[in-house]
């Protein structure tokens, strides 16, 4: 294979031990079923699925939150396997995480410029002008001020917050970024600015998404290549075109059909429908 | 006569900088058996009319109108009492999390029930039979069962149709819902809003979708009316909006859908709002 594959993953499960009661005995929940998928560099993988269906526990691992219980991860030609190995800072530097809730992922009382410099702090030797230097650098390249540096995150509003969620995530400069719906909780239109933020930063830096939503319409706007879960499987894994043009799972086309349609046709026909 | 009919709606918060305007003079007509779509970004004030017809809203809100009628009953003067008579059981609303909704501490059985002690004579077996009657007619399975399940027992979706049970428990004539399927899977989404629909057109009562999301919008209204900070944009039928959209706000919001896409990037509102002038 000609293609050059930034993210490999080979048979990957996780099961969870969920604790017996009185009157429960203990089991074991597997959450990610023999997950394989490989994402060239550059490109954008969206992950879709319902609440539930495992994509979050594949966000984890894949950003060494969570080890998986069996199965090979590769990022850059890096193994991980942080339950034999640990984490180490170049593992470190590979990939970082987008948050849903921009409200929740940053701590109130960190200013700005500590938020953005401490993975900076906790894995380099940088000195501290340096430091701010470049977190300076990222408030600009985000679309951010340079006076917001000393601010608090409540005095933003959460497509600002956002933005610097995503500052602070490509501070490492990784080289893979798990996005994990990171435009659900905002406006239409502030959504529209992050999703051309995150293109902007992809040509920029060559950045290599892994987006996870439950959006069929962002997806279909930013991905390269789409995989849809279900209960911990994958169901649907194939190119944009692919899965959008031509879906062969059942699920899959309950989620198409489940999507609202926002086209004059569909309204037409709907009150149509409802006159007869 | 409208079944709602609200001119001029102003709300204003006291904060600490003084008066916030969230609403500035607005008016809301809605028919019997009409679905109304108000559509809008946070602060758009789209909750906080709603909140204010349903007198929901906190002490610090002033409240002015020129005219705020429920079927010819005026609400702005009613008393607290007077008001309970109404609410919750001609007009009553649904909200956007199902789960934090439903009080966690009783079954949703029981919960239904209190709605229907309050505002109907039904006693004992009767409100038994009707609280099963209602959990089916939203289509939760093995309602005979569910009555008695907790509301952490259920799902998101399960836990909305309860919601839907309650509000509709009275037959009212108006419903509002509140960004009913914010918080739900697409799939669930689709069917609540299914059942939301079915349920206007079975009972004729007036339906009012408070949403951020134009599918839903599309999927449902019959009229919409679009918000902005705290102003009416646009007001049309739910064709024209999409077919004509008038107000640069509108044309903005709809060009700002990823399916609406046509080039590289998605142009935002903000980029209209230096054209528009809004």
């Amino acid at each position: 294979m000609s293609e050059d594959v930034i993210l490999k993953v080979r048979d990957v499960y996780r099961t969870y031990d969920i604790k017996g009661g009185l009157f429960k005995p203990a089991s074991t929940l597997t959450a990610v079923k023999g997950v394989s998928l490989d994402v060239a560099r550059g490109s954008t993988l969206a992950v879709v699925g319902e609440s539930g269906c495992g994509k979050s526990t594949l966000a984890r691992m894949l950003t060494m939150i969570d080890a998986q219980t069996s199965g090979s991860i590769e990022i850059d030609g890096l193994p991980i396997d942080i339950s034999k190995t640990g984490i180490s800072r170049e593992m470190r530097q590979k990939v970082q995480i987008v948050f849903q809730n921009p409200y929740g992922s940053l701590n109130p009382r960190q200013k700005i410029g500590h938020v953005l410099e401490e993975p900076l702090l906790l894995n380099t030797d940088m000195p501290a002008a340096e430091r701010q230097d470049l977190a300076l650098q990222m408030l600009q390249k985000v679309g951010l001020l340079p006076e917001h540096y000393g601010r608090y995150p409540h005095m933003f509003s959460g497509g600002q917050r956002q933005r610097i969620a995503i500052a602070r995530a490509i501070m490492m400069k990784p080289k893979l970024l798990v996005l994990d719906e990171p435009v659900s909780a905002l406006d239409l239109s502030v959504q529209a600015q992050i999703l051309n933020l995150l293109a902007d930063l992809q040509d920029e830096m060559g950045l290599t998404y892994v987006f996870i939503s439950h959006d069929l319409s962002v997806v279909r706007y930013i991905a390269d290549k789409v995989m849809v879960m279900y209960f911990g499987e994958v169901v649907e894994y194939g190119t944009r075109e692919e899965v959008f043009d031509n879906p062969q799972h059942d699920y899959t086309k309950t989620l198409f059909a489940a999507t609202p349609q926002a086209d004059i046709e569909s309204i037409r026909k709907r009150l149509a429908a409802k006159a007869a | 006569m409208s079944l709602l009919e609200i001119r001029n709606l102003r709300v204003e918060f006291d904060t600490a900088k003084g008066p916030f305007r969230a609403l500035d003079g607005v008016d809301y007509l809605v028919d019997a058996g009409e679905v109304l779509a108000i559509v809008g970004e946070s602060g758009s004030g789209k909750s906080v009319a709603m909140l204010a017809t349903m007198g929901l809203l906190p002490d610090t809100a002033t409240i002015t109108a020129d005219k705020m009628d429920f079927e010819g009953l005026d609400l702005r003067s009613l008393s607290a009492k007077e008001r309970r008579k109404v609410i919750g059981k001609d007009v009553s609303m649904i909200f956007q999390e199902p789960i934090a909704s439903l009080n966690p501490c009783f079954t949703v059985g029981f919960q239904l029930g209190e709605t229907l002690k309050a505002h109907t004579d039904l006693k004992g077996k009767q409100v038994k039979d009707r609280v099963i009657e209602l959990m089916t007619s939203v289509g939760i399975p093995d309602p005979g069962g569910r009555v008695n399940a907790f509301p952490h027992q259920m799902s998101g979706g399960q836990c909305q149709r309860v919601m839907i049970a309650m509000a509709i428990a009275c037959a009212p004539k108006l419903l509002i819902a509140d960004e009913p399927t914010t918080a739900l899977d697409v799939t669930i989404q689709k069917q609540i809003l299914d059942l939301l629909v079915k349920l206007q057109q079975d009972s004729g009562m007036g339906l009012i979708m408070i949403t951020h999301d134009m599918g839903v919008v599309a999927e449902t209204a019959d009229r919409v009316i679009v918000q902005y900070k705290g102003r009416k944009m646009e007001e049309a039928d739910v064709l024209s909006l999409f077919e004509n959209p008038k107000n640069p706000y509108t044309k903005a919001l709809l060009s700002a859908l990823p399916e609406n896409a046509t080039g590289d990037r998605l142009p935002t509102v903000s980029d209209f709002a230096e054209a528009g002038g809004f």
